[in-house]
C-alpha cells in the first residue's frame, strides 16, 4: 500500500514540476497530433491498394496503432525519463540523494520524473483502441479481451525490466543514455505487426528488443490471433526477465561509488 | 577563392575534430536512417505481395530498388540545423558565430559535410546489407546515372537552404520544435520517403507537384531508377534548379530581416 502512495507523491510533485511550463502542452497536443495523422495517413495510402496487410485488416492495424501510442505513452510518461534521470544521477553522484531514503531504491528510480503531457498519448492510444473495437464489433469476444490485458501487463512488464537492465548498465558505463536512442528508433518499427518483417528483423525486435512483445502481442490478443501458449511463453518471460532485472538490479548498485561525490 | 578554401580547410579541420568524439552517436543516428526506409520497404513489399505481385509499377524488386536509394538520398541531403538553431539562440551560443567575418552557414555547410564523410564509412556496409537483403532490380541508362550526382547535389542544397531558412523562424519564436515536427510530417508524404508519389491518391499528388520536397527526395531516386525520360529529366532539373533560386533568395531575405531580431536570449 506505501508502494502506491510513494507513487501518487511523484506523481503530484511531477504535475507540480510540469505545470510551470504550461505553453509545452501546446506543443505537446500538436506533436501528438503530427503523430496521429502520420500512422493513419499511412494506413490510409497503405489500405487504398490492398484489404489486408498479411492477414491483418485495417480497424485490426488501428488497434495495433492505439497499442504502439498506450505503451509508448506509458513508456514516455514515466519509464524514459526516469531512467535518462537516474543515468544522469548515476554521473553526477546525486544518486546518493535517491539511496539514503528508507524505500525501496528500484522503485524510487523508476518513478522520479515524470512527463505529464504524455497523458495525451496514452488517451489517444485508448480512444485509437476503442475506435477499432466498436468498429470490429461482435468479432471480439470477452477471452480476447482477456488476452490482450494479460498480454498488455506482460508486455509493459518485459519492456520495464530490459529498460532497467540497459539503465543499470550505468553503473559500470556511466554514459548508456544512446542505448535508449536506439531503443527509440526501433520502438518505431514496431508501429506494424512483426510479422511482416523478415526473420532476422523480426527476431532482433523479438529477442534484442522486445518490442514484438509490448506491441504486437498485445494486438494479436486483441485480434484473437494470440495463442494461449504463446501468452503462457510471454508470462514466463516477463517473470523471468522481471527477477533478473531485480537482481542485476542489487547486483549493480553495490558497484556504485557515487562518481563526483 | 583561395580564401575561401582556406576557410573551409580549417573548418573541416575542427569539424572532424569535434564529430570524431561522437563516434557512437554518430553510428546511433544511422541506425535510425536505416531502420526507416526498411520498415516502410517492407510494408510495400507486403502490399505487392498481396496484390498480386506488383503496386503502380513497382514489384518487391522494385520498392527495394526504391527505398534503398531513398535512404542514400535521405543520408546525403539530410541536415539537422532546425534543430541546432533552437539551441543556438536560447542559449546564445550564436552570438560568437556572428562575430566572425564570414556568414555563419559555412560553419553549417561544413559540419554536414564532415559527417557524410564520416559516415559513409556505416553507410556504404549499410546498403550493401540492405541489396544482399533485399535484392532489389533496377535498368537505369547511362545517362540517368550520370544525371543522378547533379541531381543529388542540387537536392542536398535545395533542402539545407529551406530548411536553414525555415530554421530561422527561431529569431522570432524560439521555441521551434512543433514547427520543425510539422514541416517533417509534410515532407514526409510529400517528398516520396514514405510512399513513392505516384503510389498516392490523385489530389495529394497534384499539391505534392505544386510543394518543393519531391525535388528533394522523389526526383533524384526516379531518376535512378531510370522512371523519367528525357524530356521529364531535363524538365525537372529546370523545375529543381528554380526551386533552388527561390529559397536561396527566401534564405537570403530571411537572414537579413531575422538577424535584427536576435537579442542573445539568455546571453
Amino acid at each position: 500500500m506505501s508502494y502506491l502512495r510513494l507513487i501518487w507523491v511523484f506523481f503530484r510533485l511531477g504535475i507540480i514540476n510540469v505545470l510551470q511550463y504550461r505553453a509545452n502542452f501546446l506543443a505537446q497536443l500538436l506533436s501528438t497530433f503530427l503523430g496521429l495523422v502520420s500512422a493513419l495517413g499511412g494506413l490510409a495510402v497503405v489500405f487504398s491498394y490492398t484489404d489486408n496487410l498479411d492477414g491483418w485488416k485495417p480497424f485490426e492495424l488501428v488497434g495495433l496503432v492505439g497499442v504502439y501510442f498506450l505503451v509508448g505513452g506509458l513508456l514516455s510518461l514515466l519509464i524514459r525519463p526516469s531512467m535518462e534521470r537516474f543515468m544522469r544521477d548515476v554521473r553526477e553522484g546525486t544518486l546518493d540523494f535517491t539511496l539514503m531514503k528508507p524505500e525501496d531504491s528500484q522503485l524510487l528510480v523508476s518513478i522520479k520524473q515524470i512527463e505529464i503531457w504524455k497523458l495525451l498519448d496514452i488517451g489517444l492510444g485508448i480512444v485509437l483502441l476503442v475506435v477499432s473495437l466498436v468498429q470490429l464489433g461482435n468479432a471480439i469476444g470477452l477471452g480476447q479481451v482477456l488476452a490482450f490485458v494479460i498480454a498488455l501487463m506482460v508486455g509493459a512488464t518485459i519492456v520495464y525490466s530490459f529498460l532497467l537492465m540497459l539503465a543499470t548498465c550505468a553503473f559500470w558505463f556511466t554514459r548508456v543514455d544512446n542505448i535508449l536512442v536506439i531503443f527509440q528508433s526501433m520502438y518505431e518499427a514496431g508501429r506494424w505487426p512483426v510479422n511482416i518483417y523478415p526473420p532476422w528483423l523480426r527476431s532482433s525486435l523479438t529477442f534484442l528488443v522486445p518490442i514484438a512483445f509490448a506491441i504486437t502481442v498485445p494486438a494479436e490478443g486483441l485480434t484473437g490471433r494470440l495463442t494461449w501458449q504463446t501468452l503462457a511463453e510471454a508470462v514466463g518471460l516477463a517473470v523471468v526477465l522481471a527477477l533478473l532485472s531485480r537482481w542485476f538490479w542489487r547486483f549493480g548498485l553495490r558497484h556504485y561509488t557515487g562518481a563526483s561525490a | 577563392m583561395s580564401g575561401w578554401i582556406g576557410i573551409y580547410r580549417a573548418q573541416f579541420k575542427t569539424s572532424f575534430a569535434q564529430q570524431l568524439q561522437y563516434r557512437v552517436s554518430l553510428v546511433l543516428w544511422l541506425l535510425g536512417l536505416v531502420l526507416e526506409p526498411t520498415v516502410v520497404l517492407v510494408v510495400w513489399t507486403t502490399v505487392a505481395r498481396s496484390h498480386g505481385g506488383a503496386v503502380g509499377g513497382y514489384d518487391a524488386a522494385g520498392f527495394a530498388a526504391y527505398f534503398i536509394i531513398q535512404m542514400v538520398v535521405n543520408h546525403i541531403t539530410f541536415n539537422w540545423v532546425a534543430w541546432d538553431f533552437q539551441e543556438r539562440i536560447r542559449l546564445g551560443n550564436f552570438s560568437p558565430l556572428l562575430l566572425r567575418p564570414i556568414h555563419p552557414i559555412h560553419i553549417d555547410i561544413a559540419d554536414n559535410i564532415t559527417y557524410k564523410i564520416l559516415t559513409s564509412v556505416v553507410m556504404f556496409p549499410a546498403t550493401i546489407g540492405l541489396i544482399i537483403a533485399f535484392q532489389p532490380a533496377m535498368h537505369p541508362p547511362l545517362w540517368a546515372i550520370l544525371a543522378f550526382g547533379p541531381a543529388l547535389l542540387i537536392a542536398w542544397a535545395l533542402r539545407f537552404a529551406c530548411e536553414w531558412a525555415l530554421a530561422m523562424v527561431a529569431f522570432w519564436t524560439t521555441q521551434v520544435a512543433a514547427i520543425n515536427n510539422l514541416y517533417y510530417l509534410v515532407m514526409l508524404f510529400m517528398s516520396g520517403t514514405v510512399v513513392p508519389l505516384s503510389l498516392l491518391p490523385f489530389p495529394v499528388q497534384v499539391v505534392a507537384g505544386i510543394l518543393p520536397f519531391r525535388w528533394m527526395m522523389a526526383f533524384p531516386i526516379e531518376l535512378l531508377l531510370g522512371r523519367l525520360s528525357v524530356t521529364d529529366a531535363l524538365l525537372s532539373f529546370g523545375v529543381q534548379l528554380l526551386w533552388l533560386g527561390l529559397s536561396l533568395g527566401i534564405l537570403a531575405v530571411t537572414w537579413r530581416i531575422g538577424i535584427k531580431r536576435y537579442s542573445a536570449v539568455g546571453a
